[in-house]
């Protein structure tokens, strides 16, 4: 598996289909994710955005076509293999995902954890990490304790807590106002301006508006299972 | 924005998988009180072992190396044929000591079926010899051929018959306390088959978590199988003590011939309970290994 370096294809998708049962969802869908770029992934609900990004994270497998994740066809990769790739890409799941008997700080830690690392070696990164993303006065909360923007957050600092290549963001913005949503996305901004590669799935058109006056973001419409390049303007 | 103090950040520890699962539910509950049970038994069946073990080294030591001679004669030969049967049973190599049985005590073997008051003296009674064996014991072939040619009527009979199949019903319980353990080790192997499956299901959600994170199979069949294998041990401790104690509470027999009141451990006995946790934790280990990555390879 290739380190990314920029301009560099991280994750692509080639003549990729999917079905769920007998019922086609993503077509011959073709897709490069290059190192640094930021995409936005758009299009009406039960369109196939969420399978789309399973399919880039590896939890689905494409029923024709083949995903290639950091140069490595995800077919080849056995499930040790899956779950090295997947500690190379943060994921913000649309429902966040948390172990909720653990700890906000325990839960962003986690990922150091399950790679081997010490995380009490981290103890200075998660601080600045739960201070970047606002969450100073909650490390020590169990995770049904926070709002909905707030376990957005400590999703986002769970995902990046192993600065990885890619940034996976299925609805980070669905639960939450305006005011979170345009907070989450200068972090996201942020996260883009460090290199890295960031793909939000949203139908939320007014964030995507937003972003454009902080970043070149590219802006795919996933329609009848195909995308549709909709520029970088919208 | 203020951050807070690193040194009070509450962080995962990688020696503690365990604690990525919630550390609640019944799951957890019945593999400590079905280990305790199963490890209970266990000390019993394990008692029981020792117990059969014992009686079939005695039977076998003690009537193997006790015989008798059974001496049927006119009267006026009895004496001459008791006589010359002593005198071969001093020369046959591996007898310790022989005797023949005086009037009293033929009487008090016969008591039991025709009263106290038996005249033996007058009664065609066989006249009986006791042996003994010393350790090497006897050639029973060759000292019946001797007898046959110096004493016809003595009959030798050196207890095989009724022995056997007593060494072999001691041996028979003694397999039933092999298969009991057996049975114990599978009941509890399901039982924590079943609890881990409940636990698995039930904590589905972590699982996805953490495979979404990047967590191997490892790290999370670790975590599953390290609750579940010091829950099982604590509960199969726990009845462990307390079958030992129950076993030490048996009442004791004086005479050293009585079963039941034999199951106890002796001496170094005491510590072959000790591995039943062990085993406990090895066979929870084990089954919850596979059950998790069994569950594990249903998702991607």
């Amino acid at each position: 598996m290739s380190r990314a370096g920029p301009g560099h294809v991280v994750i692509a998708l080639s003549d990729v289909s999917y079905s769920y049962g007998d019922r086609p969802l993503i077509a011959g869908l073709d897709l490069s994710l290059a190192q640094g770029s930021f995409h936005f992934l758009t299009g009406p609900s039960g369109s196939g955005k969420t399978t789309l990004l399973k399919l880039c994270y590896m939890e689905l497998l494409p029923t024709h076509g083949a995903v290639s994740v950091f140069g490595t066809d995800a077919a080849t990769l056995d499930r040790d293999g899956v779950a090295r790739a997947r500690q190379r890409i943060g994921i913000v799941h649309q429902d966040c995902q948390f172990i909720d008997h653990l700890t906000v700080s325990e839960n962003v830690a986690m990922p150091l954890s399950v790679a081997g690392r010490d995380p009490e070696r981290e103890r200075e990164n998660l601080a600045e990490l739960l201070a970047w993303v606002g969450l100073s006065g909650h490390a020590d909360a169990r995770p049904p304790q926070l709002s909905g923007g707030e376990r957005q957050r400590a999703a986002l600092a769970r995902a990046v807590i192993m600065s990885p290549d890619v940034i996976l963001a299925d609805e980070p913005t669905g639960n939450v106002d305006w005011e979170m949503s345009e907070r989450l996305l200068m972090l996201l901004v942020q996260l883009h301006k460090m290199g890295k590669t960031i793909l939000i799935a949203t139908h939320d058109l007014a964030l995507i508006r937003q972003a454009k006056g902080h970043l070149q973001a590219r802006v795919l419409r996933l329609r009848e299972g195909r995308l549709q390049s909709a520029g970088s303007d919208l | 924005m203020t951050r807070p103090d690193p040194a009070l950040l509450r962080m995962p520890d990688p020696r503690e998988a365990n604690r990525v699962v919630p550390p609640t539910g019944i799951a957890a509950w019945l593999t400590v009180f079905v280990s305790a049970a199963m490890a209970f038994l266990a000390v019993f069946a394990l008692a029981l072992l020792f117990a059969t073990s014992r009686l079939a080294e005695r039977w076998s030591d003690e009537l193997a190396r006790t015989a008798t001679i059974r001496i049927s004669a006119p009267s006026e030969q009895m004496a001459a044929q008791v006589a010359a049967t002593l005198r071969v049973l001093d020369q046959t190599p591996g007898i310790a000591a022989s005797r023949a049985l005086d009037d009293a005590e033929q009487r008090k073997l016969l008591e039991p079926w025709f009263g106290p008051d038996l005249p033996i003296d007058t009664l065609p009674v066989p006249r009986l010899i006791e042996i003994v064996e010393d350790p090497e014991g006897f050639d029973a072939e060759s000292l019946r051929l001797r007898l046959r040619a110096e004493a016809p009527g003595a009959i030798l009979d050196d207890h095989t018959r009724w022995r056997r199949p007593l060494i072999a019903a001691a041996g028979r319980l003694r397999t039933l306390g092999w298969l009991a353990l057996a049975l114990i080790a599978g009941s509890l192997a399901a039982m924590v088959t079943l609890a881990a499956s409940a636990s698995l299901a039930a904590n589905a959600k972590v699982i996805d978590v953490l495979r979404l994170i990047g967590a191997r199979d490892s790290f999370v069949a670790r975590a599953f199988t390290r609750r579940f294998t010091l829950r099982a041990m604590a509960g199969a401790a726990a009845g462990t003590l307390v079958g030992m104690i129950a076993v030490a509470l048996v009442p004791r027999s004086a005479g050293s011939t009585a079963f039941l009141t034999d199951l106890a451990f002796r001496g170094a006995e005491w510590l072959a309970p000790l591995a039943i946790p062990l085993l406990a934790g090895f066979t929870a280990f084990w089954t919850t290994r596979i059950a998790a990555l069994r569950r594990l390879r249903e998702t991607r």
